[in-house]
This record gives C-alpha cells, sequence and structure tokens, in this order.
C-alpha cells in the first residue's frame, strides 16, 4: 500500500481540485482509500458527495475550569500562565477556553486546589463511502487546536481500511502552510505531489513546502497550476525544479472550467472529459502512478 | 483600529486585500498630510512613521513582503523556552514527566530526557521540580523581522522550515508590536485556515475582513471562518467577495440570510491575477482600486462607530 499525499505551501493553488481529479483516475485503475487533512477548512466532500457511514468524536486537548467558589484571588494562576489565558476578574479569576492551552500548569500552582483540567470535544471525524473509494474526513470544531492530531486520526484509520481491505494506494488531500497540520499529513507519505502556481507567492511557498518534505525524507512531485498566467514565473519554476533534481510533472492551464465542475460537484476529469484541463490531469496521473511505482506499488496494481 | 484579514480557505486574495488596505490609507495619509511627494516609493523616508501598521501573521507561509518590499532594520530568532536538567541537583524523582501533559520530558533510571519537538514552553516542569534542577533555554523555532515600508511599518514572522507550531511566533509578533507609537490603522494579514494561528492572530482585533470567492470551496470556508470570528470570538465581520462573477450564488445568499455586509466585490479579472503573479499589489496596477480600498476602511470605521454608539 502506497500514500501519495498532495501539499502546497500556498493556499487555493488547486490541490483540492487535483485531489478529487486525481482520486477519480486513480480509482479507475486500482482500489484506493482517501483521506482529507485538511480538517480545517475540509473541502473533498463538496466534490466527493460522500455518504456518511460512521461519525465519531474527536477529543482534543485539556482546558483548565476554575472554580468560582473556591478561588481566593490570589493571582497565581494568571502569574504562571504564559498563554494569556487567565483573565482577573472581580469575585474570580477566569479561563479563556480559547487561549488556554491545556498544559495544567495553573492546575498544579492554584494553592486552593481551585482549578482542575477537562477534556474538550474538538471535533468529529467520519468514514464515508464516495464513488472512488472510501473517504475518511473530519470536522475540527471552529477555534480549536490539535490539528495535527486530528490529521494522524484521520490518516491512521485510512491506511488501516487500506491495509485491511488490500486496497493499494492512499490519496492524503493536505492542509496549506508547513505546519503542524502539514507535518502530520506528510508523515508516512511515499510520495508528496506540490501543487504551484507560477506567481512570486506560489514561488516563494514551494521553496518553503520543498523543505519541509525534504526534512522529513519524502520525495516530491511538482505540478503547475494555473502556468499560463505568468510564464515567465512558470519557466522560473520549471528551472528551480531542474537544479533542485525535482521532476516536473505537468502545468495545467488557467480555466474557469475547474470551478465551473467544482460549483457541479464533479471532478473536472468527468465534467469535462473530452477538455485541455482533463487531459492534463491524465497525463499528471500516469506520470505519478509511474513514480509510485517506482517506490514499490505492487505490480498486481500497476498491470493494465 | 486593528484589522484581521482572514478567510479560511486558502488564496482567496488575503494578501492582496490585506497590502492594498495599507497602501491606500497610505496614500491617502499623505495627501491629507501634504506629503503627496513620498507617494513615489523612491523618495520614502524611511523615518516617517506615520502610516498603518502591517503585521504579516501567516508565519508559516509570510508573503506580504513580496508586495510592500519593506527595508528591514531589525530582525531577532524567536522559539519557546524549553526544560534543560541540572544534573548535579536533579533526585530523577519523576516528577516534571508526570505534570508534562505532552509527554515532552521522560525519566529513564538515571536519565532525563527532554523531547523539544512536543514541548509547548509551559514551564509546569520547571515550577514543579522539588529541587530547582529544572532551568529554561530559548529553543529556537523561528524569526521576526520588522522595517519600514516607506510609510507604512511592517513586521513579520517567519516559521522555520520544519518545525510545527506557529503560534508562539504569531503571539511573539504581536506582543513586540502592541508596544509601539500609535499607527491609527493595524492591519493582521491571516493564515488560511480556522484553527488556532487564525484565533490568535484575530484576538484583540476590532474587525475581521473575510476574503472569499464565491464557489463552494469559499463559501464552505467563509462559514468556519464566520464561526472563529463571530460566534466564537465576537467581532464584527465583513466581507470581501474575490473573482467575482466566477461560481454560484451561494455567498450572497449566505451573507444575506446571516446579515453579514459585503463591503467589496472585486471581478474575475485576468489582469488582476497576471499584475499580482508578478508581485504587484492590486492598488499599483490598477491605481483606480485606491479609491475603492479607502471606502472599504471608511466603510469599516463606519461598522465598528455604530456599533459603538448601539451599545
Amino acid at each position: 500500500m502506497k500514500q501519495l499525499v498532495i501539499l502546497s505551501g500556498k493556499g487555493g493553488t488547486g490541490k483540492t481540485s487535483v485531489a478529487a481529479a486525481l482520486a477519480h483516475l486513480a480509482s479507475e485503475e486500482l482500489p484506493i482509500v482517501l483521506a482529507d487533512a485538511d480538517v480545517d477548512a475540509a473541502n473533498l466532500e463538496l466534490i466527493l458527495e460522500p455518504t456518511k457511514l460512521e461519525e465519531h468524536v474527536f477529543m482534543g486537548g485539556q482546558v483548565a475550569v476554575i472554580d468560582p467558589d473556591l478561588c481566593q484571588l490570589c493571582g497565581r494562576c494568571h502569574e504562571v500562565c504564559r498563554f494569556d489565558a487567565i483573565i482577573p476578574g472581580e469575585d474570580t479569576y477566569r479561563v479563556d477556553p480559547l487561549a488556554c492551552e491545556g498544559c495544567a500548569s495553573c492546575v498544579y500552582q492554584c494553592p486552593e486546589d481551585a482549578i482542575h483540567s477537562e477534556e474538550q470535544q474538538a471535533g468529529l471525524w467520519f468514514r464515508s463511502d464516495t464513488r472512488f473509494g472510501p473517504l475518511f474526513h473530519a470536522h475540527l470544531f471552529a477555534a480549536q487546536e490539535n490539528s495535527g492530531k486530528l490529521v494522524t486520526l484521520v490518516k491512521q484509520n485510512g491506511r488501516l481500511l487500506a491495509l485491511d481491505e488490500g486496497r493499494e494506494l492512499l490519496i492524503v488531500d493536505g492542509p496549506p502552510g508547513i505546519g503542524c497540520p502539514v507535518i502530520s499529513a506528510n508523515a508516512g507519505a511515499d510520495l508528496a505531489l506540490l501543487v504551484t502556481e507560477p506567481t512570486v507567492s506560489g514561488i516563494h511557498d514551494l521553496e518553503r513546502i520543498l523543505g519541509t518534505v525534504n526534512h522529513f525524507r519524502v520525495p516530491a512531485l511538482v505540478l503547475i497550476n494555473k502556468a499560463d498566467v505568468n510564464p515567465a514565473h512558470a519557466a522560473g519554476i520549471e528551472a528551480y525544479c531542474r537544479a533542485q533534481g525535482i521532476e516536473l510533472v505537468g502545468k495545467l492551464p488557467y480555466d474557469t472550467v475547474v470551478t465551473e465542475a467544482m460549483v457541479r460537484g464533479q471532478p473536472v476529469t468527468i465534467y469535462q472529459p473530452e477538455g485541455t484541463m482533463a487531459s492534463a490531469l491524465r497525463e499528471v496521473w500516469a506520470q505519478v502512478r509511474q513514480h509510485l511505482n517506482g517506490t514499490g506499488l505492487s505490480p498486481a496494481a500497476l498491470r493494465e | 483600529m486593528i484589522i484581521a484579514v482572514a478567510s479560511g480557505k486558502g488564496g482567496t486574495g488575503k494578501t492582496t486585500v490585506a497590502t492594498s488596505l495599507a497602501l491606500a490609507i497610505t496614500t491617502d495619509a499623505l495627501a491629507r498630510t501634504d506629503l503627496a511627494e513620498h507617494a513615489n516609493p523612491a523618495d520614502r523616508d524611511p523615518e516617517f512613521v506615520e502610516g498603518p501598521l502591517f503585521l504579516d501573521c501567516d508565519v508559516e507561509e509570510p508573503n506580504a513582503a513580496l508586495f510592500l518590499g519593506p527595508a528591514f532594520d531589525q530582525s531577532e530568532e524567536v522559539g519557546i523556552l524549553i526544560p534543560e536538567i541540572d544534573l548535579e541537583k536533579c533526585t530523577y524523582c519523576g516528577r516534571c514527566a508526570e505534570v508534562c501533559v505532552w509527554h515532552a520530558i521522560a525519566v529513564v533510571g538515571r536519565k532525563v530526557l527532554v523531547f523539544p519537538e512536543l514541548c509547548h514552553g509551559c514551564g509546569s516542569c520547571t515550577l514543579n521540580c522539588p529541587e530547582e534542577a529544572i532551568y529554561e533555554v530559548l529553543h529556537v523555532m523561528g524569526s521576526l523581522e520588522s522595517g519600514q515600508a516607506g510609510p507604512i511599518a511592517f513586521g513579520h514572522g517567519i516559521l522555520n522550515v520544519g518545525e510545527a507550531m506557529a503560534v508562539p511566533i504569531i503571539r511573539q509578533l504581536k506582543a513586540k508590536h502592541r508596544s509601539g507609537a500609535d499607527h491609527g490603522v493595524t492591519i493582521l494579514d491571516a493564515s488560511p485556515g480556522t484553527s488556532c494561528p487564525v484565533v490568535e492572530t484575530m484576538r484583540g482585533a476590532d474587525f475581521v475582513l473575510l476574503v472569499t470567492e464565491p464557489t463552494p470551496f469559499g463559501l464552505h470556508d467563509l462559514r468556519l471562518t464566520v464561526q472563529v470570528a463571530r460566534d466564537e470570538l465576537g467581532l464584527p465581520v465583513g466581507v470581501v467577495v474575490n473573482r467575482d462573477g466566477v461560481g454560484d450564488a451561494g455567498v450572497d445568499e449566505y451573507c444575506e440570510a446571516e446579515g453579514i455586509p459585503i463591503l467589496m466585490r472585486i471581478p474575475l479579472d485576468r489582469r488582476i491575477a497576471e499584475a499580482i503573479s508578478g508581485g504587484k499589489a492590486l492598488t499599483e496596477a490598477l491605481p483606480e482600486y485606491r479609491l475603492r480600498f479607502l471606502d472599504l476602511v471608511e466603510q469599516i470605521a463606519g461598522e465598528l462607530a455604530s456599533r459603538k454608539e448601539a451599545q
């Protein structure tokens, strides 16, 4: 079983639209599992129209709670909190649950034992069926922490099902950025597909996401989306990839057909199968598949 | 007035809107103070600090500097304080490991292991050590840089590649500039998403400007960001619809149903995409947008004033 993660650094370069198209194309050739690792803003389900089979509670971190009857207003909690999470008040100190990291430092320091930690429900995660294969996805509640932990949970479950059912490929749609949820999405991947765009921001962020996947020793491929918006920058990215020894697996045009497909809840490869966008994506999948093969995808899955 | 610019979904144009706001305010301030000659970047006086303060809080992918071109004159390494053990004093009692909720410290026989990548820098181990055998050292996770972009005071944080935690960098970026000069308007450019880095950016703002696009993805993530800004943090919100004309009517219907004002629309226009791809701010590529962004600032100020009156 192989794990492909789709990342970008910069947001809005087209990760999810590419992931949906690859899910469609891959599922025609081998059994796959999908995981949406962008748990703050999960969008893959908007294209895949999943049927939810299971719903599970995700318990996030702890939050401190002060008992107002016991609080003697000594202010020790406020003094030791490094997260500005304790708010002084007239009758009692209070905890700002959004700022609290759940470290329990105040719990141990309170001389009145007036503070305890409570575990918080931070989200939900789901197992669903889609026309391309099982999907694991999640909903982190607004303003919650621990998105990395939830990403790991979603991926682990996807991985286990793939192993159980002998599915050959896990496609992970990653979050933007380079921080904790990205590191979790990238963990254990056999290959990362980095979707970029030929803009100054896209290039800057490509360098940082490439640094991140290199840091964790995951081989990467690059795909340039909206390549014709700035051909000079697209050529710059190509040269950069060559210099870094990273293979460029394709260039997609700037085309609102992707948005039209999204509005209709379809991968662009189904919405307009004969279009230039779909044929470019088929070429991308062929190359990605070849690279996965190189990393040891079983020959049985790749006969065709 | 502190305006946070956020979106939920990535790539909707947060940085485009945030940088254009700062540049529009600047040209206005210059015009009003009769210093219009400084509007030409070549004549910018680095000592001139009357413009807005701009903080790029997307420390994972900080891009605003690419559009505003600040000259940095200050740089510092930042991170969190992590424990180090004074083995002369340590009795290996294991109390530090017991109180650490992150499992960032372990006592194995006569060894104390610290895992910096798990530590949140809360200091609980230090406070709980009965032998006072723990002292703390800075674990560098990134850096802060600041300087002037013409009249705009500029600061950003950069999370080091391979580091997981963005929040401590954002917290320190905001703290560093909190006590500075009064800039009139502060603009905070948030990262995509709706979790802790976005909350840390919005905290303490007066208004959250949500940049979205009229597509199912844009709408889905706009709803989540409204939950964070308006429902969790209790902040007033307004929407900028970018790439207006693409997609569907979902965002308009949602904003109307929720009573959220749409303060500006930027049409889907390939010229804009091309100008921005080359690193030009929108107000520089299409100067007619300056007045529209000034109008946007005035609308936000108006929203805040009418809320104040209502209270």
